[in-house]
């Protein structure tokens, strides 16, 4: 603070107060409606406080059944979320290291070909292409399978542009030493790499965890059995029913859960998550 | 310039896994792509036949493939441009002070994490136009709220959502720029007697441009490919086709209208355009960076 104006400071918590109540508004709806029996989701009728069915509501949705057309409870489905978003995380960061590792520290014919080869997948979301993609993974046999899930998003190239963006800030003298001390390829990988890049490594998980957690599309085409149903997806299938209305607080319910894990996360690993996103700019 | 390893063929060894899966899931992909824009093939796959550029015509002389441009182009410079100004706003705010920093920062962040398609739930329930709170209070104050029928009503919905969604990215990355705005600068402008209000305008704003410019390109990709659970949730590109995005519109015409060449050629045009968007921002990481 340069000088003292105590109305501007006011101003400050205020909009940041405001802010924060703006941002957290739907979520505090979502919160009161899910402690409401379904019945009470009139016209004109939304409840703006806590009624008394929400131990009940958010009991049925996490063991028995979700509801609206899933019948697996949310347990189960945050088990396979889990599952994808893991698999996702820890295949991108395992290839990436290594890929990464190949074009910055060793010199080989065609490796800039490779390096834009993998570059190119960078920003393209499957979205993108989704319908020949979807046909690939149909041919490989893959759909309702973890491997369907997970696979075919490894494939973008974020975690290996920020590992190459780490390993050419790492100095030449240390790798220069490390030879000298008689260290092969892979021990400098191991002893050496891999401590460096430990926070980047530990930032990368939140983002991609966030990432495989929140994946929608994909895992809405790609399962047919409700076995490999994910969280995120269910969400849709509820929405989608024909007959009858929509029960809102399960719905309700079942989102709120959906959110839990990766904000958890968020503010579980700030510090990382932080410093993930603001690397990942430079 | 890195020191290097002699091996030649370890690397090849390292960089297999990678390949294989970019060779697979998206070299064969985009190849079919590619490939499947050239023919006409009839709903069920059995039959097709080479048509040359016969669907990029149809495409490019299709009005609603620019109408859905058009609404792609409303719609991202909507989510970017409120998104990058209520973040600039609570990041100057936040920057201010100097209690509760961490405080507010854990309490803005956290809507990051959550899906688009969450995203697109939570906020329909309070415009839903028979029982949500907001829609009900605009009915009230003669705004008749319902976006099932009208078309920018539901193109406000989603821009809504998604931005509420990116509000806490684009929060971040401005307050990291604030933060390295050298105090000096400003404390000599504040004794030359610089009101905040000047002092923002003539000295942070502009030095904060390159976030600004980032943030614009990061956004606008966000707007274009991420938000689609966030359109499918709520308005699945409707009424009429007021919401239908780019992305949304290869998923619809190749799943739901079964168009799968028209499909494929809206696949390669967004390639394309990626691949420039790409190009600019790569252009501008690397021109950031300094390699120590």
């Amino acid at each position: 603070m340069i000088e003292n104006r105590p109305w501007l400071t006011f101003a400050s918590h205020a909009t940041l107060l405001i802010g924060i109540a703006l941002v957290a508004l739907p979520v505090w709806m979502a919160l009161v409606a899910s402690t409401h029996p379904a019945s009470a989701f009139g016209v004109g009728h939304i409840p703006l406080w806590f009624g008394g069915a929400g131990a009940q509501t958010w009991g049925t949705v996490l063991f028995e059944k979700a509801g609206n057309g899933v019948d697996t409870p949310v347990w189960f489905m945050m088990l396979n979320s889990l599952i994808m978003a893991l698999g996702i995380t820890f295949g991108k960061i395992a290839i990436s290291l290594l890929s990464a590792y190949a074009i910055v520290f060793f010199r080989f014919p065609f490796r800039n070909l490779c390096f834009w080869i993998i570059f190119m997948t960078l920003m393209l979301p499957v979205e993108v292409r989704i319908v020949p993609t979807y046909e690939v993974v149909a041919n490989l046999d893959l759909l309702n399978s973890y491997t369907g899930l997970t696979l075919p998003l490894i494939a973008s190239a974020t975690a290996t542009f920020l590992f190459r963006q780490c390993f050419l800030s790492i100095p030449g003298e240390l790798v220069e030493a490390a030879r000298m001390d008689g260290a092969g390829p892979w021990r400098f990988f191991f002893d050496i790499l891999l401590p460096l890049s430990r926070t980047n490594i530990a930032a990368l998980f939140v983002i991609l965890f966030i990432y495989g957690w929140n994946q929608y599309l994909w895992p809405l085409l790609i399962t047919t059995d409700d076995a490999y149903y994910t969280l995120v997806m269910s969400i849709k299938r509820m929405l989608s029913v024909t007959d009858g209305d929509i029960a809102w607080n399960q719905i309700m319910a079942t989102t709120l859960l959906a959110m839990l894990p990766p904000v958890a996360v968020v503010i579980g690993m700030q510090k990382l998550f932080v410093k993930g996103l603001v690397d990942s700019e430079k | 310039m890195t020191v290097t390893f002699p091996q030649k063929g370890l690397p090849w060894l390292l960089l297999l896994p990678q390949l294989l899966v970019t060779a697979i899931f998206f070299l064969w992909p985009a190849e079919q792509a590619l490939e499947q824009a050239f023919y006409q093939e009839d709903a069920f796959g059995l039959s097709r036949e080479f048509i040359g550029l016969e669907n990029f015509a149809d495409l490019f002389t299709d009005p609603l493939y620019y109408q859905s441009m058009l609404t792609t182009l409303v719609f991202s410079f909507s989510v970017a441009i409120v998104g990058m100004s209520l973040a600039l706003l609570l990041a100057v705010m936040a920057d201010r002070i100097i209690r509760g920093k961490l405080a507010y920062q854990t309490l803005l962040i956290w809507p990051y994490a959550v899906a688009p398609a969450l995203a697109g739930v939570l906020w329909w329930i309070l415009f839903d136009p028979s029982m949500g709170p907001i829609a009900l209070w605009l009915k009230s104050a003669g705004i008749d709220w319902n976006h099932y029928l009208d078309g920018n009503q539901a193109m406000i919905l989603v821009v809504i959502a998604s931005t509420w969604k990116q509000i806490s990215y684009n929060f971040l990355f401005f307050l990291a720029g604030l933060q390295a705005v050298p105090r000096s600068l400003i404390e000599a402008a504040a004794i030359d007697g610089a009101s905040p209000f000047k002092r923002f305008w003539t000295i942070v704003f502009p030095l904060l441009s390159p976030t600004t410019f980032f943030l614009l390109v990061v956004n606008l990709v966000y707007a274009f490919f991420e938000t689609f659970g966030v359109i499918d949730a709520t308005t699945k590109g409707g009424p009429g086709q007021s919401t239908t995005t780019l992305v949304y519109k290869v998923f619809d015409d190749g799943f739901v209208g079964l168009d799968l060449g028209g499909s494929a050629a809206q696949s390669v045009v967004l390639m394309a355009i990626v691949g420039l968007m790409t190009v600019i921002q790569f252009r501008f990481i690397e021109r950031k960076v300094q390699y120590s």
